[in-house]
């Protein structure tokens, strides 16, 4: 999908926690995640600290779309 | 004599997941590598393909959820578990069209095969994501889509399995059943080259099926787009694999498989909690996405920022499918679908979570 929308004209970053099956399926702007059943969110965390952490993550996404980027980019944690 | 007997027999270490090793569903998918000296699952059909020759030593059992967050860690913890059986044969799988199992199969393998010396093989389905990454660096049985084909793997894994235990001369892709590795090979035919290419091109011209002898590679890569320029002005929407849906999931999208995606509507909802979403996808643990769905698409933190005035707007809309076992035919179908009318809608970006 994300390559599809690529294809459309739209800058889209993948956030995502397997980052090499983000690569293999060809997205150029790739956001580590936390985990693979709550990619944005830490059940472990209080919900305060749950959030902060989403935006932290979220924010980095924000980043990785304006960041030019000439081949596959992992912004890393 | 017994040891005389078991001196003779080929020793195989068998790796599976936690579903296949009858420990559970989603819910276990963070189950930490561990062996096992006994045959399970799959193994049972392998152990009977390949008959008196061979046998099961051990089988090691990982998560896939597990495997997908701590690749690093989980590759070495079960490095070492086969290390120890010292094995002549190691299978992985076959991990059908399980995209976290693919990948651990994949990494496994090639991580015995290379690093341990040992013949190591795979099975799986061609779309696995596992089989793009790996099926140069190791041999990948080609498998159906889900277990109900595990015979026909079995059927094909085992004798390629033995050929490479013995150090046999190994067939085509065609010939043995695995996914073309991209390695050419010299062979001597009675037809010279010119006029293979001839035939071929009269086959062409007349409209008939013709088989190449130089597939070119399939690089489908599109090039990264201009960032944005002012992301404070931008409208940003939120596209996910993860199943995503209102309560209740209205449009039926299928927990795996999935033949259609949804659109739905967030105007007026700053926070996502059980009342107002769920997750349809069956690929993974949905406890922690159905108690807050903003864990999957960050719709709370958007709507911050879209106040905060950090982002331009949040677009009204945001498009979900389940990407478990998904056709990539019809993602790509999705995608493209929707890709219109993002664009038509004037969504200068797009955030895509996947699960």
């Amino acid at each position: 999908m994300v390559k599809e929308i690529e294809r459309a004209g739209i800058p889209v970053v993948h956030m995502c926690t397997v980052v090499p099956i983000s690569l293999t399926v060809g997205a150029n702007r790739i956001v580590p995640t936390i985990a693979i059943p709550h990619p944005l969110g830490d059940p472990k965390l209080d919900p305060k600290e749950e959030k902060a952490l989403r935006r932290k993550l979220v924010e980095k996404a924000l980043r990785a779309l304006e960041t030019e980027v000439t081949e596959q980019t992992v912004f890393e944690k | 004599m017994r040891g005389g007997e078991q001196m003779g027999k080929i020793k195989v270490v068998h790796y599976i997941n936690q579903f296949f090793a009858g420990i559970g569903g989603e819910e276990k998918a963070d189950h930490r590598p561990e062996v096992r000296e006994e045959v399970l699952g799959p193994g049972l059909a392998i152990k009977a393909g390949l008959g008196d020759n061979a046998e099961i030593v051990a089988t090691v059992i990982c998560g896939d959820s597990y495997f997908g967050e701590n690749i690093e860690e989980a590759k070495k913890e079960i490095l070492e578990l086969v290390k120890k059986y010292n094995p002549d044969l190691f299978i992985a799988g076959p991990a059908f069209n399980a995209g976290r199992y693919g990948v651990a199969c994949g990494t496994i393998t090639e991580a015995v095969q290379n690093e341990l010396g040992v013949p190591a093989l795979t099975g799986m389905y061609i779309e696995n994501p596992g089989a793009d990454m790996f099926k140069k660096a190791v041999y990948i049985v080609s498998t159906k889509d889900s277990a109900a084909g595990m015979r026909d793997a079995v059927k094909n894994m085992v004798p390629l399995a033995l050929k490479l235990v013995k150090g046999e001369e190994i067939g085509s892709p065609e010939e043995e059943g695995y996914l073309p590795r991209g390695i050419r090979k010299n062979y001597f035919t009675d037809k010279r080259g010119s006029e293979r290419a001839v035939d071929m091109m009269l086959k062409k011209l007349a409209g008939e099926p013709f088989e190449t002898e130089f597939p070119m590679p399939d690089f489908d890569r599109v090039d990264p787009n201009p960032a944005v320029k002012d992301i404070t002005k931008a409208k940003i929407a939120i596209v996910t694999s993860g199943g995503a849906v209102p309560k209740g999931n209205p449009d039926h999208i299928e927990s795996s498989s999935a033949q259609k995606y949804g659109k739905y509507d967030i105007e007026g909802i700053d926070n996502l909690d059980p009342s107002n979403g769920e997750t349809a996808h069956g690929g993974y643990d949905p406890v922690y996405a159905n108690d807050d769905l903003d864990r999957v698409i960050p719709v709370d933190v958007l709507r911050d920022l879209e106040r905060e005035g950090k982002i331009g707007e949040l677009h009204r809309y945001y498009y979900s499918t389940v990407g478990n076992g998904t056709a990539v035919a019809n993602a790509k179908k999705f995608a493209s679908e929707f890709s219109k009318e993002l664009v038509a809608d004037g969504v200068d970006a797009v955030i895509l979570t996947s699960t």
